[in-house]
């Protein structure tokens, strides 16, 4: 029987883990070796890590129920209001 | 089509992507599936009409930069049929359907490789015309195929180069070395031409709608045009079209290649078809034992 394992690569020290595809293989072993050939063998990585595909738990919806915008730069349109703060100061640039 | 099709088309048009998990409509899970695999197939078949060379390469160093090649390739097509499998067909059943002869592999990779100018041609011009719809790939609305598609170039930038010192070599070499170049090209010619496919306008290419592709066959093939043509030019070469001139805005005009015969080549009516799919049958076989023994053993 055949697992799924969820290959991520480092391509340089102190760069992120990120996803890079994935491997099937019927143990741990297996995998290694196919991850080493598939996703290091040209030196393009520094680390790898396997990850069974059942074992990753996916989040993939963010609800924003509150609108929470205020937390956030697209939350905030100061360009009608500085313009006429401008106008009341006598201070429109020229 | 339904609603839930309707906004899925829509979301593609407006450059949405799409993930493993995410749901799609069966179409575009069955062209999507094919094309793949048709890649895929195309990466495994093709590494054999370099294999035929590794023993004849003129020198070492072109024997192991032909291994590394080849060693690439194959390390494509498992990659490749990763992303067939997410999508629901498993490897062996891929593996069965091209040895059987019931899906498709690039017509290039369905004739004979006779000399070393064969080795460089492939190299050289058949890499650069792949490498066209490839880097079209990296725009791929399936998101891992993209993924996929951008190690896969990023691979390929040495085989071109490769192909083009091999090319250089004999070009600059003895007028029998030549010779051998331009006899390859000769015959090579038409089937590059072929390549990237009949010029089915892209609003008419339900795969171009779907946004699995993103560029017209016609428009790879021009790209190529201008890209290669001056370059075989530059070397003394002759390209074999009588037809073949470049107008004056920019459009490369050629003598229209036969369509009927690329669809009977690729259906395997190729020269080398029936030899190429018998070594695939033929190796299958004798490594099955490896892919028992390493799943019994793990079991």
């Amino acid at each position: 029987m055949s697992l799924v394992w969820e290959v991520f690569r480092r391509e340089r020290a102190g760069a992120p883990m990120q996803h890079a595809g994935s491997v099937v293989a019927p143990d741990e072993r297996f995998a290694e070796i196919y991850a080493r050939e598939q996703y290091g063998r040209r030196g393009e990585s520094e680390a790898l890590w396997l990850v069974p595909r059942d074992a990753v738990a996916e989040i993939d919806e963010f609800v924003d129920e509150f609108d929470l915008k205020y937390r956030r730069v697209d939350g905030y349109s100061i360009k009608e209001r500085l313009k006429e703060a401008r106008e009341r100061a006598g201070t429109v640039p020229g | 089509m339904d609603t839930r099709t309707a906004e899925f088309l829509a979301h593609l048009q407006s450059g949405g992507l799409v993930e493993t998990s995410d749901w799609m409509p069966e179409e575009y899970r069955k062209r999507l599936t094919k094309f793949v695999e048709m890649h895929a197939n195309s990466e495994l078949m093709g590494v054999l009409p370099e294999r035929d060379w590794i023993l004849r390469a003129p020198t070492l160093r072109r024997k192991l930069a032909l291994t590394a090649k080849i060693q690439d390739e194959v390390g494509h097509a498992q990659l490749l049929y990763r992303v067939v499998e997410d999508l629901g067909k498993p490897r062996d059943a891929c593996l069965d359907d091209l040895i059987e002869g019931r899906s498709k592999f690039h017509n290039v990779f369905h004739y004979p490789t006779r000399t070393w100018g064969d080795v460089g041609v492939i190299a050289w011009l058949v890499d650069a015309a792949a490498i066209i719809s490839q880097k079209a790939l990296l725009k791929c609305s399936y998101a891992p195929y993209a993924r996929i598609m951008r190690k896969i170039c990023w691979e390929e930038s040495f085989h071109i180069l490769h192909g083009r010192d091999v090319i250089l070599t004999l070009v600059t070499g003895t007028d029998e070395q030549r010779e051998l170049v331009q006899e390859a090209l000769d015959r090579w010619w038409e089937p590059l031409m072929m390549f990237h496919g009949n010029p089915i306008p892209a609003d008419e290419d339900p795969m171009v709608t779907w946004r699995i592709k993103s560029q017209a066959n016609e428009e790879a093939r021009q790209q190529f045009l201008e890209g290669y043509v001056p370059q075989v030019w530059e070397l003394g070469l002759t390209v074999p079209d009588p037809k073949l001139r470049r107008n004056d805005d920019g459009v490369w005009e050629y003598t229209e290649p036969d369509w009927d015969r690329l669809m009977a080549v690729v259906s395997g009516n190729g020269p080398a078809s029936a030899e190429r799919l018998a070594f695939r049958r033929l190796s299958r076989e004798e490594v099955g034992w490896v892919a028992r023994a390493v799943l019994a053993e793990a079991a």
